[in-house]
């Protein structure tokens, strides 16, 4: 046990040595952690082999290229709004409205997720010292970078990036119609196998640290939901990101050698209305490939976000999270569902109506497993204790937010309803409510609540309060008003806004475009914040939230390489053992063995 | 300061069913005979829209009752199966409850009528053509490979089907009302798809494929085609008409249309004169 952490237990540590001084063995020259230990200023500060670092290296690099997607994103609705401005023309707008999307769903939220938050909290959770291939671990982070930089340098190659909307959908995407048809998709092609060679190399570390380097007692059924939030969606990533990669490979060979994957036959602009020479490619496969691909996707964010929200709730609701093992269950679930619904997104392509049947009934299957975890998070407030603390705040704002987004997933996941509501404004709502907003709340909420393990200091309340407010109230009525644009039928990806003979949505627009440009400028508080904290914040005590999973139980805050100094920690319980009737503290953290806390009436976990 | 934040909630939970509720956008009147998509849609929006009262307003009640209280007395209880249980199963019916009219409507959708008449879209970067059978209710074989300046099409030549199809080239497209159309869609380059929001109907446009759905236009009138899915820079751009009229109406557009035949015949003269001249 950490000292300072106000907890007044004694420990009888039954703790084995990590180094080689154990009894039998003979200990050898140079104990193993000295040897591996970072020497110099740039393994410790640039090509760094820490997971947390790695973690912050990760979440930096997204949030900057983040901050591009929401410059995009305020261009295009400031050209909806008001087009006599004309900040966009229609290729430009096209382009931005691609490169919002890949940037948001892959190279800001997978890469935010998995390599930002799972690097930081899967060794500190799981008491490792580290992840298991610590140079892997790096390099995983530096062609993240590399690919970040091919996706950025799209805007300076001739024709600029592609125009061709994140779906990349053939053949529009090769034919001269669309901006950006070679040069910028080439590198658009090219960023993501990078980002996927990256992000298995990362992914492989998650997933086998999880499995293989949990400290003695973890059992998996004692693990953090953050942990099997990121260790199950890493494992669908592992599977579903080949999809694409095969998928892009496949694009980029119809794009530079002509080939024809998905090209069939075709009278193509690009060539003054002469056939174009390809032949009975599909362009159905692509989608077919894309979205087995871009189903999971949607959970690789969501999960990792379920888990943590599920830690932050139990933590500062004071109350353990309520049916976990249901939780995990339902992780898993979610996980396996989500292998066979990819064709929802295709219900109005084309493909043999039949397949509507079958994929409409797994789709909407995926609400019970999802339901169960609304329900339990509802419960772990209920007879609990709520402090209003900034992550809470940001947690039942991702509650609202996900019970809004999953329930209009049910007329999008439905065949009959999606009919009218696909390719309209009711889709760009529901999406950016489910994987959007509800996750980025997610991320606000956990960066509050784990900045003090990060820094050693506490995150500015007052500001938190004020970026949660905007935040959460100015995104709620960016989109939700969307749902009715959509289903008067106004269709998604217009450059010029579609005004419905019914009802104009003038008036709307240009509310949610300034409600837009409020919500985007107040993220600099956001930022603000963390800079001015982390050089000049309040200094946080040991264990600030009184927590009981194993990231705020190392020797220092914030840890050390290494994490736990020279003993590992044992666990004794899992980590939701927040008033347990009996124990004289209202939490027991995971290392704290049952003769400490004799009298509390903890169950068996 | 924590009654703000439960306010808050309440609000939201309560603005979103005003605002559903006073929307001035909502859907467009309907003018085919798919009133069973919207009614659909609509117990979807009353299943859906009991579960976010319910699940939101508990919410609300826990944040106002469960406020953090230093020696409040909270409950530990890891699980309760019997709970969970209920819960599993009450979601499930839920589930059944909105995917029975779903696949109703689907099956509905995806079974043409017998006698529907043919309607052939064909579209391209980015605009509309349409082709009706002639006299003899068939539309003519196509393939791509005969697309010419003179065969926009690409109609069969042999096929003596074609001879008498109506070409309706960048023009409005005219329905009766009360007919059941079957649309079979085609595209010359990339996905289009073809939606007019009123009849509710919708379905990409592959190159390579022809794809099908079907409607009755139920009420006369002027409506907007919009292109579904991203097809270039063009896309926002590529709208047209639909007229649906009554028999007599029809049928006097119908009598203006010309054939793929007589097409072929003022293309072999203009031909011929192009050649005269250019000798």
């Amino acid at each position: 046990m950490p000292e300072g952490d106000g907890y007044d237990y004694k420990i009888e540590a039954k703790a084995y040595t990590a180094s080689s001084s154990g009894a039998s063995v003979s200990p050898a020259e140079s104990p193993d952690q000295e040897l591996y230990h970072s020497k110099s200023w740039w393994t410790t500060y640039v090509f760094s082999q820490d997971a947390k670092y790695i973690g912050i290296q990760y979440f930096c690099a997204a949030t900057a290229i983040a901050v591009l997607g929401l410059v995009l994103s305020v261009l295009m609705r400031v050209q909806l709004a008001y087009p006599g401005l004309n900040v966009l023309d229609p290729s430009t707008y096209y382009q931005a409205i691609t490169m919002h999307g890949m940037i948001m769903v892959i190279f800001f939220l997978t890469a935010l997720f998995l390599g930002g938050f799972g690097n930081f909290l899967i060794p500190l959770m799981c008491g490792a010292r580290d992840m298991v291939f610590p140079y892997v671990n790096m390099m995983s982070f530096w062609i993240f970078l590399l690919s970040l930089l091919v996706l950025v340098a799209s805007y300076l190659v001739p024709g600029g990036p592609t125009g061709a909307g994140w779906t990349l959908y053939p053949p529009q995407v090769i034919t001269a119609g669309t901006p950006g048809n070679l040069w910028g998709l080439v590198l658009m092609l090219v960023s993501i196998v990078l980002f996927v060679v990256g992000f298995t190399m990362g992914g492989l570390n998650y997933v086998i640290t999880v499995l293989q380097a949990r400290t003695r007692g973890m059992t998996l059924m004692r693990m953090p939901l953050s942990v099997w939030g990121i260790f199950v969606a890493t494992i669908i990533a592992l599977l579903a990101f080949p999809a694409l990669l095969v998928g892009g490979l496949m694009l980029l060979l119809d794009t530079v050698l002509g080939t024809s994957f998905y090209m069939p036959a075709i009278i193509a602009t690009s060539n003054f209305g002469n056939e174009v020479s390809t032949e009975g490619g599909s362009p159905l496969l692509f989608q077919h490939l894309f979205w087995f691909f871009g189903h999971p996707e949607v959970y690789i964010v969501a999960l990792p976000a379920f888990g943590i929200v599920s830690d932050l709730i139990s933590v500062h609701a004071r109350r353990n999270i309520f049916g976990y093992r249901m939780m995990v269950w339902a992780i898993i679930a979610i996980a396996a569902l989500s292998f066979i619904v990819w064709a929802h997104h295709m219900y109005i392509a084309g493909f043999t109506p039949w397949f509507g049947f079958f994929f409409a009934s797994t789709t909407l299957m995926i609400a019970i497993p999802t339901g169960i975890k609304m329900y339990n998070w509802l419960l772990t407030l209920w007879r609990g204790n709520i402090r209003f603390t900034v992550p809470m705040l940001f947690a039942l704002a991702f509650f609202i937010t996900f019970l809004n987004g999953g329930l209009t997933g049910m007329f999008m996941g439905n065949v009959g309803t999606d009919i009218a509501l696909s390719d309209t404004y009711f889709v760009v709502a529901h999406f950016h409510f489910t994987i959007g907003i509800a996750p980025v709340l997610v991320v606000f909420g956990a960066v509050y609540h784990w900045f003090p393990l990060a820094t050693g200091r506490m995150l500015d309340e007052g500001l938190g309060k004020i970026h949660f407010w905007i935040t959460f109230v100015g995104a709620y009525m960016i989109y939700f008003p969307m749902h009715y644009q959509g289903l008067q039928g106004v269709p998604r990806r217009y450059f010029e806004m579609y005004n419905s003979s019914q009802a104009s949505s003038s008036g709307l627009n240009e509310f949610i475009t300034i409600v837009t440009i409020v919500v985007a400028l107040s993220q600099l508080i956001f930022f603000y914040n963390i800079i001015n904290s982390a050089r000049a914040g309040k200094k946080a005590k040991k264990n600030p939230w009184d927590a009981n999973s194993l990231e705020w139980q190392t020797p220092e805050m914030p840890p050390k390489h290494g994490n736990w100094g020279r003993t590992l920690p044992v666990v004794y319980r899992w980590p939701y053992d927040f008033n347990v009737p009996g124990a004289s503290k209202d939490y027991i953290p995971q290392n704290v063995s049952p003769s400490q806390v004799r009298g509390a009436k903890a169950e068996r976990t | 300061m924590n009654i703000f934040v439960v306010i808050l909630f309440l609000a939201v939970v309560v603005g979103t069913v005003l605002f559903h509720i006073l929307s001035p956008w909502w859907f467009t009147p309907l003018a085919s005979n798919w009133s069973s998509i919207d009614n659909a849609i609509l117990i979807t929006f009353w299943v859906t829209g009991f579960v976010f009262v319910a699940l939101g307003l508990f919410l609300v009640y826990c944040l106002w009752k469960y406020q953090y209280k230093k020696n409040r007395k909270v409950e530990y209880k890891p699980e309760n199966k019997s709970l969970e249980a209920i819960l599993v199963v009450v979601s499930a019916i839920g589930v059944i409850a909105l995917l029975a009219p779903g696949l109703s409507v689907w099956n509905d959708y995806i079974k043409v009528p017998k006698g529907a008449a043919k309607v052939e879209v064909l579209s391209y970067q980015w605009g509309w053509n349409f082709r009706l059978p002639g006299e003899d209710g068939a539309l003519g074989k196509t393939s791509i490979h005969n697309i010419t300046d003179d065969n926009p099409y690409g109609l069969d030549l042999n096929d003596p089907n074609g001879k008498d199809d109506l070409l309706v080239q960048d023009a409005d497209l005219h329905l009766q009302v009360g007919v059941d159309v079957e649309f079979l869609l085609r595209s010359i380059d990339v996905l289009h798809n073809f939606y007019v929001p009123e009849f509710r109907a919708k379905m990409d446009m592959v190159p390579g494929m022809i794809t099908f759905y079907w409607f009755t236009p139920t009420k006369t009138g002027e409506y907007e085609i919009l292109c579904a899915e991203l097809c270039g820079t063009g896309h926002y751009a590529m709208l047209g008409t639909v007229v649906v009229e009554e028999e007599s109406d029809y049928s006097n557009w119908l009598a203006q249309q010309t054939s793929f035949e007589q097409i072929l015949a003022q293309n072999k003269i203009k031909n011929k004169t192009i050649q005269l001249a250019e000798k």
